[in-house]
């Protein structure tokens, strides 16, 4: 059994750490939750020099021709570093739907400027409050264009396109929903900022008013494709979960061994001790399950969508669970603007529900346990 | 990344794949495969016997203890080809329910501090399961704190006269040899006064009593000892070095990879996905489904954190710290899905009768149980201690009685 990531991985995970480490310190990530930039420019760049952003695209695309476990471990450093960039929206849930269900020709004008950084894209899935669901779509596809209204968008306000889920049918059926690709610097489509809990990972609205679309991917296919896209997300946004699990944990761990108080390290008091032992419990738990989903994402195992969803729940509970904890740990000071407790809190929340909520992984993760019994 | 054998691997499975299937007493499979939680009993059979027959087959084949070199009974082989065995015997495995204090613990203390002599007449037989084993670390004064413990031995001559309680000893009624941990030396703090000996079960003075426990089952013992005699040659280690000894006992306690803990989650999704409740089945409850989710990631997880282990076994690596969460996750998970498996049938949920046509009574046995999954080998918060000091390196509690003399400590609360 070899249920691990190869050396050659491994390595790869060492470069993303000190290239981070470097190029994406706290500093750099208070530069954007401070509102003076809508991410990190060069930040992004840099991903793009070092060859992350295309890791996963093959070379015909102008990717690195590696795969999805490259990905992943790269995305667990990204988590790690709480990288303000537009990551998780272009390259998870753009790149993969663009991979699924693209024409080549759709490939050929995305995906190099992906690879290269020169484009961000995002998928505009939900309209208003709700988990994702083929009825809660309302936007509208006609004759080519697109009217309706997106919110919130991750990433909307400062991408260059848009996977958009819309309604080719009046049911509430699967069939009903398509994908489509619309180029928003193309006209036709306005985006608003939206504030939200963690200002280093942009939201927006986006209005779409006969807005120039085509089809990604076949008529009324749009859901399958959707729940496939998310599915793969679920587990490379699972790793970024992760990532930032272990480094709440590192941080309040870090702290309770400097922290004197009562005339000891509060690292040496049980009740704190045992708070961090949980910590670290969950998140080996999320790992091992995220290693599962890795596994599953990059063989494309048909386990992918009950892997992909135990990723999602137990990296979510994690990482929710040891931001949280960290602050605690650091008592009074975790809840300063100053230190950095407060970020992977913000992250972890949000990051929670990009992807639809807890409540419906979990949901995901029983009906799909269920079938698979079943069958 | 990938769940494949090496080549070595695959032939070695074959081979031990083989083996039991002309080997194993299939007639038991049912039965075995049933029972999940606690003592494995056999309807119409003792499991001693029914062990030691296994167990003796095994060794005969070469497949027992089988991590251990050949001259002491074992086959000399890695700890990936005993996870691959582990793996191979199934529900078989658990017929050895008995040997395993033995095998696990008192024999690689055996081999790690005994003569030659001993080594090469006690292994095999202990491997063999023509002789079991219990250990007998735990007393009344001395659970968590097992270097609290107050059994004295006291030189005469050749021998050491013991006297003294210990606790919470499994199979110590069918036992053949014990492994004792004893106080020689009171005069000196906790941690050096302590002596290791194994001991013949049947020695003069020594009782053994059941205990009743919690869940109304007995399966545990009191062990008495009154002017005991030991020789000088059963000690382990030197005079006073007894808890340097244990350590190797319990760090092979901790080292059982592979075995799989039970979390009670098979057994809960089948009930929820079965249960007709007044508002339908209980898996289509959004409360239930909800806990059901959490249930499955932690069981999961745990499953994955031991593939990730045995995936550094196979590398020929030394596994990482992360299994050392198996119990303190499996044992209230127990505990948890027992209550709520109970919730969900109501006041009924009370009733324990085996012809109870929901679950036959499982649960309800899983919730008296259950409370000792997470004291055994370790309480709940032994274990978090461990985690924090040892892969988190948090300092160690701060220890008021660790540089007093063993007989000035206080024994009494209030």
């Amino acid at each position: 059994m070899n249920f691990d990531f190869s050396d050659e991985q491994k390595q790869m995970r060492d470069a993303a750490r000190k290239f981070l480490t470097e190029k994406c310190p706290p500093k750099a990530v208070r530069e954007v939750l401070d509102g003076k930039a809508p991410y990190d420019k060069e930040l992004w760049k840099g991903l793009a020099e070092m060859g992350f952003l295309g890791v996963a695209i093959p070379e015909q695309f102008g990717g690195a021709g590696a795969g999805h476990l490259e990905l992943c471990v790269i995305a667990e450093e990204m988590g790690r570093a709480n990288a303000p960039v537009p990551f998780s929206s272009t390259v998870y849930l753009a790149a993969e739907a663009l991979l699924l269900a693209g024409s080549d020709a759709q490939k050929q004008k995305w995906l190099p400027k992906i690879a290269s950084g020169a484009a961000i894209g995002t998928l505009a899935l939900f309209e208003g409050k709700g988990n994702p669901s083929p009825k809660a779509i309302k936007l509208q596809a006609s004759g080519g264009t697109l009217n309706g209204v997106k919110r919130p968008v991750p990433d909307g306000a400062i991408a260059d396109f848009a996977v958009v889920a819309a309604r080719t049918g009046s049911t509430e059926r699967d069939s009903d929903i398509s994908l489509f690709l619309v180029d928003l610097k193309a006209g036709g489509v306005e985006a608003k900022p939206l504030t939200n809990v963690d200002p280093t990972r942009g939201q927006a609205e986006l209005t779409f008013t006969k807005a120039n679309a085509e089809p990604l991917g076949a008529a009324g296919e749009g859901w399958s494709i959707l729940t496939q896209v998310l599915d793969r997300a679920a587990v490379l946004l699972a790793f970024e979960q992760v990532g930032g699990s272990d480094r709440a944990l590192e941080m309040g761990r870090d702290y309770a061994l400097d922290r004197i108080a009562f005339g000891r390290p509060i690292g040496s008091f049980q009740a704190v001790k045992h708070m961090l032992a949980d910590m670290y419990v969950s998140a080996t738990l999320a790992r091992s399950n995220c290693y599962y989903g890795a596994w599953a994402l990059s063989t494309n195992a048909s386990e992918l969508p009950e892997a992909a969803a135990a990723a999602r729940i137990s990296a979510t509970q994690a990482f929710q669970h040891c931001s949280k904890n960290n602050i605690q740990v650091h008592g009074g000071m975790g809840f300063t603007w100053e230190f950095d407790c407060h970020m992977y809190y913000r992250r972890a929340n949000t990051t929670a529900l990009t992807l639809g909520s807890l409540s419906y992984w979990e949901d995901q993760l029983i009906d799909r346990m269920r079938k698979k019994n079943a069958a | 990344m990938n769940f494949d054998d090496t080549p070595q691997e695959a032939e070695f499975r074959s081979l031990a794949r083989k083996w039991i299937d002309a080997n194993a007493p299939k007639h038991y499979e049912a039965e075995l495969s049933k029972s999940s939680l606690g003592r494995i009993r056999l309807e119409k059979e003792d499991i001693v016997d029914v062990g030691k027959a296994w167990q003796k087959k095994k060794a005969e084949g070469g497949w027992a203890c089988l991590h251990w070199p050949k001259e002491y009974g074992g086959r000399g082989a890695s700890p990936i080809e005993k996870v691959i065995w582990q793996q191979e015997e199934g529900v078989y495995g658990k017929l050895t329910q008995p040997f395993q204090i033995g095998e696990g613990m008192c024999g690689p203390t055996v081999m790690a501090f005994g003569s030659e002599a001993h080594k090469r007449y006690y292994l095999p037989k202990l491997a063999s399961g023509e002789h079991i084993w219990c250990q007998l670390f735990s007393e009344p004064a001395g659970g968590s704190d097992v270097a609290g413990l107050r059994t004295r031995a006291e030189k005469q001559g050749d021998n050491w006269i013991v006297n003294g309680q210990k606790i919470w000893t499994s199979g110590a009624h069918y036992s053949d040899y014990g492994l004792l941990i004893t106080r020689t030396d009171p005069n000196v703090p906790k941690h050096k006064g302590l002596t290791m000996f194994f001991l013949d079960m049947k020695s003069k003075g020594v009782e053994v009593r059941p205990i009743k426990q919690a869940n109304g089952m007995q399966e545990f013992n009191e062990v008495y000892f009154t002017d005991v005699v030991i020789p000088d040659s059963q000690r382990l280690g030197a005079v006073g070095d007894g808890w340097n000894v244990s350590l190797t006992t319990l760090m092979n306690e901790r080292m059982s990879i592979g075995s799989r803990l039970a979390t009670g989650f098979p057994e809960m999704l089948e009930f929820c996905s079965n249960l007709m409740t007044d508002d339908g089945l209980a898996i289509d409850d959004p409360a239930t489904r909800s806990k059901l989710a959490n249930w499955a990631v932690k069981a999961s997880g745990l499953k994955y954190t031991s593939y990730r282990a045995i995936s550094s076994l196979s590398k020929g690596e030394r596994p990482g710290p992360e299994n050392s969460i198996g119990k303190l996750v499996s044992g209230s998970m127990l505990q948890d899905i027992a209550t709520h498996a109970m919730d969900l049938q109501g006041a009924a949920g009370a009733l324990t009768g085996a012809d109870e046509e929901t679950a036959r009574g499982q649960f309800q046995q899983m919730l008296l149980s259950s409370p000792s999954m997470r004291i055994a080998g370790g309480t709940d918060e032994i274990l978090r201690n461990i985690i924090a000091e040892r892969v988190l390196g948090l300092p160690g509690d701060i220890r008021v009685d660790k540089d007093v003399p063993f007989n000035k400590i206080p024994t009494k609360g209030r």
